[in-house]
């Protein structure tokens, strides 16, 4: 089996979804003939034509507006946002409609849509390209927030978030699509609302997701061999609702937590979890619970070196992992 | 605002009292001093005084409970606060409260043309800078030090432990939790190592019980049968018991009692009993014999400089042990005041924490009950006790012929330990020949 990258593994779970409930559709700008900005849905239109592969205008709000007329007429339709920042025209269809059709129906009409945002700061992004705005919807009753960062688990949530019956926004770190590469199995399923552990430890835990559970996993190597600090690393993969139990017991078990994520960390969703630790993990705490986040500006700077210093570096995240172990 | 009544400490190794009786009833007067409550500890019967004026609002304990000294066991509504001597703890420092607040905008961001100087953005940078410019407040430094995180404050109290004794590796030099953990652990096996497990067998421990047949009644210990059966139980585990017994002639003691007791009693009020004879023959055999007023102490001996004469009181469910502190001090009459006086309040369980502490040598005295060989427990770590027999006549050979006399069997059993029968019974001769020494015209100051 060869190794796929995250792009791949999206493009196959979303064909074989499409191959398997023609209900399944795709929809946003550029999504069609170009086959996406980033080739995720390469290829899909020639195989399922233009009814089910539709490139629309550019304007969100249509976007996840036709998304919720047709999912409440029996299709699940995937709206792929070309970039995480272009979401906010789309905000109120997704937060006052999409959110809440099913409650507000009386259950009635539930809206199984997936909404595909690519996100996290690149080289050049600059503002438009770059933001981490997971959190705006963490806060929003009806919503499901899933943010995978490894390609197996990336296929097989997208197909979790296209069979669940509610609206799923699907978070996509546009650095780990090439980044990572594995074999990706046909048979592998993850729930949503379920963490991951990546790496087992008994000094501190990490809580991480995206580039920064990437990094947070190199670093985690580097203080085992040099410093032989044991990194407990747990990816949420699911941002809302979060799984409290793998956190907690991680938490419980090193006493000792640090979360990380690249989003402005005032009022992240690393802010939520620390709060659910400092909560329920209190009694088995050896230490404050630590977060390391982008700071309080507007975006990602387009010079490189200021981008550089956005995103928490790989130093920074060692350095508050180094100071947490030894606290 | 209602004020807990706590168990107090009756004595210093008493941990658990009974409340035997309410002497108030709830929603009743309450002064301060006031008698609250008849406890009954390892020791004595107290009356536990109100420690707050006002007014009972309930009782935390039932009659008969038996509770750890500090239990609450009542709560009493207090009309003022400042009225109230007790629980008033010194004022806490608010950290918290007074803890600096940085007033941060609303929205606080560099593309904001409010925006000040440089924040820090990570937690992480944020705590190494701190919020400092205030010196009375302490900073996170050296809370560090000072407190401890909940996982080590909790394993610390699971484990009773003190954080302080353990050395930490943190930050600064806090405690962490692996330190504790090894402590424990190095703690655990440090104890599996040096010291076997004790093979107990006080009454406290999950006993094995007899079979029961019909009719028989089971009666709970009370606190002071419990205390007599563990001091027992420790005295005979403890001390390696050796016993000696002098037969002493009292008939010259007999015939001034006999002359005197009338007229004694009238003058002074108080009985004339064989006791304070005793007592005093005792004391002055203790001072020739200071081996006997000695207490084991583990590696060592302790020879007591005061006599504190420890008397046995029958209580027909109980005995206790009262105090004549400095018996040698006293004369017969002084002793016979002390004895009396003791006996009484015994009988009427009206004895403090005071009045049975500080004993340095028992003298038993079960010849009032007719005994006439007895092979008393010692009343550990004291080093002896003495046991005073019945008087009775008796054929014996004085000067090679026949004579009835007044005779006492007098013994000790001691604490081998710390004398052997040498001493013991030079001592008892002591104490044998004081006694001997009396006759009709004695004198009985």
């Amino acid at each position: 089996m060869a190794a796929k990258n995250l792009l791949q593994a999206i493009h196959e779970g979303l064909a074989e979804e499409m191959r398997a409930d023609e209900s399944v559709m795709v929809l946003g700008e550029d999504v069609g003939r170009a086959g996406g900005v980033f080739r995720v849905t390469q290829g899909l239109q020639e195989e399922f034509g233009a009814a089910r592969v539709i490139d629309t205008p550019l304007a969100e709000s249509l976007i996840v507006g036709s998304a919720i007329g047709l999912s409440v007429n029996g299709m699940r339709p995937v709206a792929e946002i070309q970039f995480a920042d272009f979401i906010p025209p789309a905000f109120d269809q997704i937060v006052n409609e999409a959110a809440k059709f099913y409650y507000r129906s009386n259950g009635a009409w539930p809206c199984p849509i997936t909404i595909r945002a690519p996100y996290g700061a690149v080289p050049g992004g600059a503002l438009y390209h770059s933001q981490s705005v997971e959190a705006w919807f963490c806060n929003t009753p009806g919503l499901k927030v899933v943010a995978p960062t490894y390609p197996a688990d990336a296929k097989a949530m997208i197909k979790s978030a296209i069979r669940d019956p509610n609206p799923v926004l699907f978070f996509e770190h546009k650095r780990t699509y090439r980044l990572i590469k594995e074999e990706v199995p046909d048979d592998h399923e993850v729930p949503i609302g379920k963490a991951r552990v990546h790496r087992e430890g008994t000094d501190i835990t990490v809580i991480a997701y995206g580039l920064m559970l990437y990094t947070a996993l190199e670093v985690a190597r580097k203080l085992s061999e040099e410093h032989g600090i044991e990194t407990e690393v747990v990816e949420p993969r699911t941002l809302y609702p979060l799984d409290k139990e793998t956190i907690l017991d991680s938490a419980k078990e090193t006493g000792k937590v640090l979360v990380i994520s690249e989003a402005n960390l005032t009022g992240s969703v690393s802010g939520e979890i620390a709060a659910v630790v400092a909560r329920e993990a209190f009694e088995w705490l050896d230490g404050p619970v630590m977060r390391l986040g982008a700071p309080d500006v507007p975006a990602a700077a387009f010079a490189r070196p200021m981008m550089d210093h956005f995103v928490p570096s790989e130093e920074s995240i060692e350095e508050a992992m180094l100071e947490l172990a030894r606290y | 605002m209602a004020k807990p009544v706590t168990m107090p400490q009756l004595g210093e190794s008493v941990t658990e009292g009974t409340i035997t009786r309410w002497l108030k009833s709830e929603g009743d007067e309450v002064a301060i001093d006031e008698p609250l409550a008849e406890v009954d500890t390892d020791k004595v019967n107290a009356e536990l005084p109100s420690p707050v004026a006002g007014t009972i609002e309930k009782f935390l304990v039932s009659e008969g409970s038996t509770v750890d000294v500090g239990t609450e066991i009542a709560l009493v509504a207090v009309d003022g606060e400042a009225d109230s001597p007790v629980t008033d703890a010194p004022p806490r420092e608010n950290v918290a409260a007074e803890a600096p607040t940085e007033e941060f905008p609303a929205s606080d961001t560099e593309a904001q043309p409010v925006a000040g100087e440089e924040k820090h953005t990570t937690e992480t940078r944020a705590s190494q800078s701190g919020g400092n410019g205030h010196g009375e407040i302490q900073d996170a430094e050296t809370l560090r030090l000072t407190r401890s995180s909940p996982v080590v404050r909790r394993l610390a109290e699971e484990h009773g432990v003190e954080i302080a004794e353990i050395p930490g590796t943190g930050t600064g030099g806090r405690v962490t939790r692996k330190d504790i953990e090894g402590y424990i652990e190095e703690r655990g096996t440090e104890r599996e190592e040096t010291t076997p497990p004790e093979p107990e067998a006080t009454p406290e421990r999950e006993p094995e019980r007899v079979p029961l047949y019909e009719g028989d009644s089971v009666e709970d210990l009370t606190g002071i049968r419990r205390a007599i059966a563990n001091r027992m139980s420790t005295s005979k585990r403890e001390a390696p018991h050796a016993w000696t017994m002098v037969e002493v002639d009292v008939s010259g003691l007999v015939a001034l009692r006999e002359r005197e007791r009338a007229a004694f009693e009238e003058r002074e009020g108080v009985k004339l009993t064989y006791l304070p004879f005793i007592v005093k023959a005792v004391v002055a055999g203790l001072k020739e014999h200071p081996v006997l007023n000695s207490v084991w102490d583990g590696d060592r001996i302790i020879l007591r400089k005061r006599i504190n004469v420890g008397i046995a009181v029958d209580l027909e469910d109980a005995l206790i042990v009262p105090v004549i502190p400095d018996a040698d001090e006293l004369n017969i009459l002084g002793l016979a005041r002390k004895i009396e006086d003791l006996v009484h309040r015994a009988r009427a369980r009206q004895l403090g924490t005071e009045d049975v502490s500080g004993g340095t040598f028992t003298v038993n005295n079960p010849g009032a009950l007719g005994s006439v060989v007895s092979t008393p427990i010692i009343n550990h770590p004291q080093a002896a006790i003495l046991s005073a027999e019945a008087i009775v006549k008796r054929p014996v050979v004085v000067d090679d012929a026949i004579a009835i006399r007044s005779m006492m069997n007098l013994e000790v059993s001691f604490d081998h330990r710390v004398l052997d029968g040498g001493a013991a019974l030079k001592f008892l001769n002591a104490v044998k020949r004081r006694l001997e020494a009396y006759g009709p015209e004695s004198d009985t100051g």
